[in-house]
């Protein structure tokens, strides 16, 4: 079976700065794959290469065996769309109520009429239990609210992947869990493959399938498995000390 | 068992019924991509007595997403208003799960939209109490920056002189362009629109005296101000107002510096410094707009253009217009940082601060400019 998300010889740059290179990885349908590593370390670099937002300097990347790179304009932004982002503080469009960002997907990308499109708009906010704050806007509500709204927002159009770039960043430690409990329902009910980028390790080690981790020294992929995998078994320092907090 | 309902491809469902059960067989694809059944005409369609129960069969449902869910919450939720139950363990256990996530919190009417429709007393009520807050606000500000002043005059002001620096470099040097260019335009226009006049009683000569006078008293110093109410007022308005979304402002707070003498402070000096030397540069550069005008129309030398100005236009018309800069910096570098200091915290508040900033400033130079002239006619200026 065709992996979902392939990643072959990636090489990603800031102009003569290498950040990352070689990275090869397979993320399979259905699965929770985490993106981890120190601070700087390249994660979230490597998360907007995955969504098309930067261009790899060398290597591809294969969504359903399609390249992200080597097809047309057209069919890349077809790609794109199949999947969602969840943005670190959320991105939710401040000029529009949270009901509004969830529309103009649905506006852009669906046939649904008016009654319709609030109809997906009540569901998806009650997804995230925000169904009350539809008419509110962002600067209205907290920070992990924002971050739920941002989920909703993300699954709108129920995409195949979702993108989450540190979900648990900023909320407190029951919030965290609540969110790591829907990614896993949405996993499970939804079917979607996700892939997380952070270093919450309460998160990593409730939600996580399968990882990698990142290295900023040697500026490749170090360490690949399910993350309680690389906890008892991996003999490389640098991840025990990051799975363990040790210093 | 007895037949009730069908509907159509692309989303099928078959409505059965018997003793004390009713039964929905759903098939074929529920993307909501095709489109989501209208739950009021199936629900339209039941017949008048029926049993109190409903569940489903699935066997031959294909693929599913927000349709088929967006059709089972509408379906359960009217369901209850029906008092029909409705048996969810026999839909697939996805589903189950997102009908789970979804029905947790009750629906009601958003609160939002609650306050939205509050009567118009309550409106006009709170557009008041909005109004004294701002004007309490801006009495605050205006204050604030009064004792802040006093403190730079008492060598106590905190902030950097490399910000003043800047500030003076970014106000004033670099409007150098677009005050050239809108001062000759205006002293051309000036000239030429005079010209039309003055020609029909053969006074083309008093061209200098119009331009001289209307770019030293008036025109100088206000197109100045208008330019630097949109380049710099609104810049102000929207380097503060980011700076507010990003807590910038409350780190300043936190280590006990004021916003106020930190940022308001150096900007409110560098328009004061640099607000009437571009004045003086803009009159100069007006009367020469108009010298153009005079030499390429009306034959009038520039040698003529210069004696005529300097014999009409006297030191006291230029030092009106430098009095009126002064004030209308004060004005732009007020209106602005105060707007950027009541930003919200969003990029739309940022946008409507430099919007606001721009407005208030222009409204505030208009009335300022009136009452500086009106002020100059009763002492004979």
């Amino acid at each position: 079976m065709t992996p979902h998300l392939e990643i072959n010889n990636l090489t990603m740059a800031y102009g003569d700065s290498v950040i990352q290179k070689n990275l090869n990885f397979t993320v399979k349908r259905g699965e929770i794959f985490i993106i981890m590593g120190g601070s700087g370390c390249g994660k979230s670099t490597l998360l907007r290469h995955l969504i098309g937002l930067l261009k790899p300097s060398e290597g591809e990347i294969l969504v359903n065996g399609v390249s992200l790179w080597n097809t047309s304009f057209e069919e890349r932004n077809k790609i794109i769309s199949r999947s969602g982002v969840l943005f670190q503080g959320g991105a939710l469009w401040s000029s529009m109520t949270l009901g509004e960002n969830i529309e103009l997907l649905l506006t852009e990308y669906t046939q649904l009429n008016n009654k319709q499109r609030q109809d997906v708009i009540s569901y998806k906010l009650s997804l995230v239990g925000l169904s009350r704050y539809k008419d509110y806007y962002p600067s209205e509500i907290s920070g992990g609210m924002r971050k739920r709204a941002g989920l909703a927002r993300a699954i709108a159009l129920d995409p195949e992947i979702l993108f989450f770039d540190e979900p648990s960043a900023g909320l407190d430690p029951v919030s965290s869990r609540l969110l790591d409990n829907l990614i896993l329902e949405l996993r499970d009910s939804l079917g979607a493959t996700i892939v997380i980028v952070s270093h919450e390790l309460a998160s990593i080690f409730t939600v996580g399938d399968n990882a990698i981790f990142l290295d900023p020294t040697e500026k490749t992929i170090i360490a690949t498995g399910a993350p309680k995998h690389l906890l008892e078994s991996s003999e490389d320092s640098r991840v025990i000390q990051f799975l363990t907090r040790t210093i | 068992m007895q037949f009730i309902m069908t509907a159509n491809n692309p989303k099928n469902y078959q409505l059965t019924t018997d003793a004390n059960l009713l039964t929905l067989h759903l098939s074929g694809d529920w993307l909501f991509q095709s489109g989501i059944p209208d739950i009021e005409s199936f629900l339209q369609q039941l017949p008048e007595s029926h049993p109190q129960k409903l569940t489903f069969n699935c066997d031959q449902m294909g693929r599913w997403d927000t349709g088929l869910m967006i059709f089972l919450v509408d379906l359960i939720q009217s369901s209850r208003k029906n008092n029909i139950e409705v048996d969810r363990e026999s839909l697939p256990s996805g589903v189950q799960k997102l009908l789970q996530l979804s029905l947790a919190v009750p629906e009601r009417r958003s609160e939002r939209r609650a306050r939205l429709g509050q009567p118009i007393l309550a409106k006009i009520g709170n557009v008041t109490i909005e109004m004294h807050r701002s004007w309490t606000e801006m009495l605050t500000f205006i204050g604030d920056v009064f004792i802040a002043f006093i403190n730079f005059l008492r060598g106590r002001a905190h902030f950097r002189a490399s910000d003043l620096l800047f500030q003076i470099e970014a106000a004033g040097p670099s409007a150098l362009f677009i005050v050239t260019l809108i001062s000759v335009l205006v002293g051309m226009i000036l000239a030429f629109v005079g010209a039309v006049q003055l020609r029909l009683f053969g006074a083309e000569i008093f061209i200098a005296n119009l331009v001289g006078l209307g770019m030293a008293r008036e025109m100088g110093a206000m197109m100045t101000a208008i330019v630097m109410a949109g380049r710099t007022g609104a810049a102000y308005a929207a380097l503060l107002g980011t700076m507010q979304v990003n807590e910038e402002i409350d780190a300043l707070k936190t280590i006990a510096v004021s916003p106020i003498e930190f940022l308001v402070l150096p900007r409110l000096i560098a328009l004061v410094i640099t607000m009437p030397l571009l004045c003086v540069y803009a009159d100069f550069m007006g009367i020469m707009g108009g010298a153009i005008v005079s030499a390429t129309m009306l034959d009038i030398s520039f040698f003529q253009y210069f004696q005529q100005i300097q014999g009409f236009v006297g030191l006291s018309h230029f030092i009106i217009g430098i009095v009126k800069a002064i004030v209308f910096g004060i004005l732009i570098a007020s209106a602005g940082c105060f707007r950027g200091l009541q930003c919200g915290r969003s990029a739309s508040a940022v946008g409507f601060s430099a919007t606001s900033a721009v407005v208030t400033s222009i409204v505030l130079i208009i009335v300022a400019d009136a009452i500086i002239t009106v002020l100059c006619q009763v002492l004979g200026v």
